[in-house]
């Protein structure tokens, strides 16, 4: 890795000179019944609306890369009745994309969402069409209450990003991932951190890492879940649960989709249409047939605590999870992860 | 998927299409379900295509009872409906409830919270001599074979509906709330600006219209198939939301009547120890 420091107000300069790309960054969105400001990622139209001091967002990034909706494909049927029909596909790349204060937990997300979709025997072309047109400027930041990406080994990040900064009194400290990076700090006046740099560095990681109050213990967990499959509090978080698909749709790992056929008014043309989906919905484990494998509320929760945090983990030996805490703060219900694993660690134990 | 008779011109794929012969009933209601579909300028052509329209009091003058699809708004509040809600079920091969009146009671049924029917009669009409009677959904009376929900429908909804029907595919409804489809428009949850919403347990649908608008859902498509209603209602309690409130939402569309009925013996009951 190659570290540089580049004063602080040359920050809006890195800023303009990747402006002719679509700037993504942390944006305040509005502000809750309390006053509190919420933030979203959204299409940032000018440096000073960034807020790279976010706590957390509403809603992860994935869309971005995993519309909630998308075409997979359409065709078109001529009218004279020919039968020669016409198919299109659109990977829905179109301009390349700058994310701009990426926190780790969701740059970690990226890289467990390119393990399945990328590196699996069947790589998706329409994530990876708009996966390789972005450019990832990641953030440090402060833990807030509800997280817990410590406990799942995705509070620091390696890889998968340009460019790394941590903001050290008057400089940035910059991590350089990537070759596009090297060149784009050589327009600003960048230099080599220094001594003192270095020790500030690690003392803010040592700070940061006290901040951390929530957390979820890993250890075992895979066979954990397996022993207490039919753990009786399973039920109670299921009683407890919408069924709304909350926690899905906020998740930055959350990649199952379902697809419906739609054809036009007029017959000419019809899609074939993907749709982001949650194993917490009542059909989603729903076969021809009419039969459904999972029709009862905790049946469904449990798959998704078993899809994050055992088979992913069995399959490619790291969580699915990055603890971003985004499912649990958007539940009505108040579920959240680590009191869920604790709950299930906890079942059986006391006798 | 009843077979219609072929007399269309149109075909998918090779396959000649039925247009199907359609009528447009209302009973009471405010018919602005009907108006939704004249409201849709851009596709309204094409929607005429697909079926031929032989009865449509707001669109056209002529009347005909030769009909294989009835599409019926509104809610069954008088004795001569619930006859004329039987001659249509007598002649459709199919009978849509279109819109919330038709399929929960809707906005009418809210004269049923009142126990002295009698008494609202006096209060809204005073002694003009007015046929009334408890606001009841059609499957009330007749087997309905679609509900098409919402107040007022959406048309994009029916026209893939229609399209369905007319390809003899299976008409699906989603089987989801409407917080899917409030957090694919990534909106700011409306729990988080202290309003009630009915969205966690409402039949999505609507694209989540009202709560992209900040308006809280007030469950007008009626329940998702999986509706938590019990911890919907502890949830909005602890969040200081009156009973009050709660019910006035809950009833204002008729379709968590049932829920309503239990909670309000339940509470009626603990009322009385």
């Amino acid at each position: 890795m190659l570290f540089k420091v580049f004063p602080k107000e040359e920050l809006s300069r890195l800023y303009t000179l990747l402006a002719p790309d679509r700037i993504i960054g942390p944006l305040t969105k509005g502000r809750d019944q309390h006053g509190h400001p919420l933030y979203d990622f959204a299409v940032s139209r000018n440096f000073a609306e960034l807020r790279l001091d976010y706590g957390q967002t509403l809603h992860s990034l994935k869309n971005f890369f995993l519309p909630y909706r998308e075409d997979l494909c359409s065709f078109s049927f001529p009218k004279d009745g020919s039968g020669n029909w016409h198919k299109e596909v659109d990977y829905g790349a179109f301009v390349p994309l700058v994310f701009f204060g990426l926190h780790p937990c969701d740059i970690n997300a990226l890289n467990k969402l390119d393990k399945v979709l990328l590196e699996g025997r069947y790589p998706n072309p329409f994530y990876g069409a708009k996966r390789a047109k972005a450019f990832i400027i990641g953030h440090s930041c402060t833990p807030q209450p509800f997280c817990f990406c410590r406990s799942m080994g995705t509070d620091t990040v390696l890889r998968g990003f340009d460019l790394f900064l941590t903001p050290l009194d008057e400089v940035y400290f910059a991590e350089i991932a990537s070759s596009r990076a090297f060149h784009l700090l050589e327009q600003l006046s960048c230099r080599e951190p220094n001594d003192h740099e270095h020790r500030r560095y690690r003392q803010q990681i040592t700070t940061r890492e006290s901040l951390f109050e929530a957390q979820v213990e890993t250890s075992d967990l895979t066979k954990i879940l397996d022993l207490e499959f039919q753990a009786p509090v399973w039920q109670e978080w299921g009683r407890k649960c919408l069924s709304c698909g909350t926690c899905a749709q906020v998740c930055p790992t959350c990649y199952c989709y379902g697809v419906e056929e739609k054809v036009d008014m007029d017959f000419t043309r019809a899609h074939k249409e993907k749709m982001l989906y949650s194993c917490n919905l009542l059909d989603f484990a729903s076969v021809s047939g009419g039969h459904n494998f999972r029709p009862q509320s905790h049946t469904r929760l449990k798959y998704r605590y078993y899809h994050k945090h055992r088979g992913f983990v069995e399959a490619f030996e790291e969580s699915l999870c990055v603890g971003c805490g985004r499912c649990g703060q958007s539940c009505l219900a108040q579920i959240t992860v680590p009191e869920v694993i604790a709950s299930v660690r906890a079942s059986g134990g006391n006798e | 998927m009843k077979s219609f008779a072929k007399t269309s011109l149109k075909s998918f794929l090779g396959v000649p299409l039925a247009r199907p012969r359609v009528a447009f009933f209302e009973l009471s209601s405010c018919e602005g379900c009907q108006l939704q579909l004249l409201n849709n300028e851009a596709t309204l052509l094409e929607f005429l295509a697909l079926l031929e329209i032989v009865r449509f009091r707001e669109g056209m003058k002529e009347a005909s009872d030769d009909y294989e699809i009835a599409f019926v708004e509104g809610s069954v509040t008088r004795k001569d409906e619930e006859e004329r809600l039987r001659n249509i079920r007598a002649q459709a091969k199919i009978v849509v409830a279109l819109g919330s009146c038709a399929c929960f009671g809707g906005v009418n049924q809210l004269k049923n919270r009142f126990h002295d029917l009698e008494w609202v009669k006096q209060e809204v009409y005073g002694s003009w001599p007015v046929d009334t009677q408890e606001a009841k959904p059609l499957s009330a009376f007749i087997a309905v074979d679609l509900e098409i929900y919402g107040c007022p429908i959406k048309k994009e909804e029916v026209e893939r509906i229609v399209t369905d029907l007319v390809l003899g595919q299976q008409v699906r409804h989603p089987q989801y709330p409407v917080c899917m489809e409030c957090k694919a428009q990534e909106n700011i949850c409306l729990f988080d600006l202290g309003e009630p919403c009915l969205g966690p347990v409402t039949r999505a649908g609507c694209d989540a219209w009202c709560p992209s608008n900040r308006l809280g859902c007030w469950g007008c498509r009626g329940p998702a198939p999986e509706a938590n209603l019990t911890q919907l209602y502890a949830i909005m309690r602890d969040r200081g939301i009156s009973q009050e409130r709660i019910l006035d939402r809950l009833e204002c569309f008729g379709g968590f009547a049932g829920f309503v009925a239990d909670l309000k013996k339940e509470k009626g009951e603990e009322g009385k120890e």
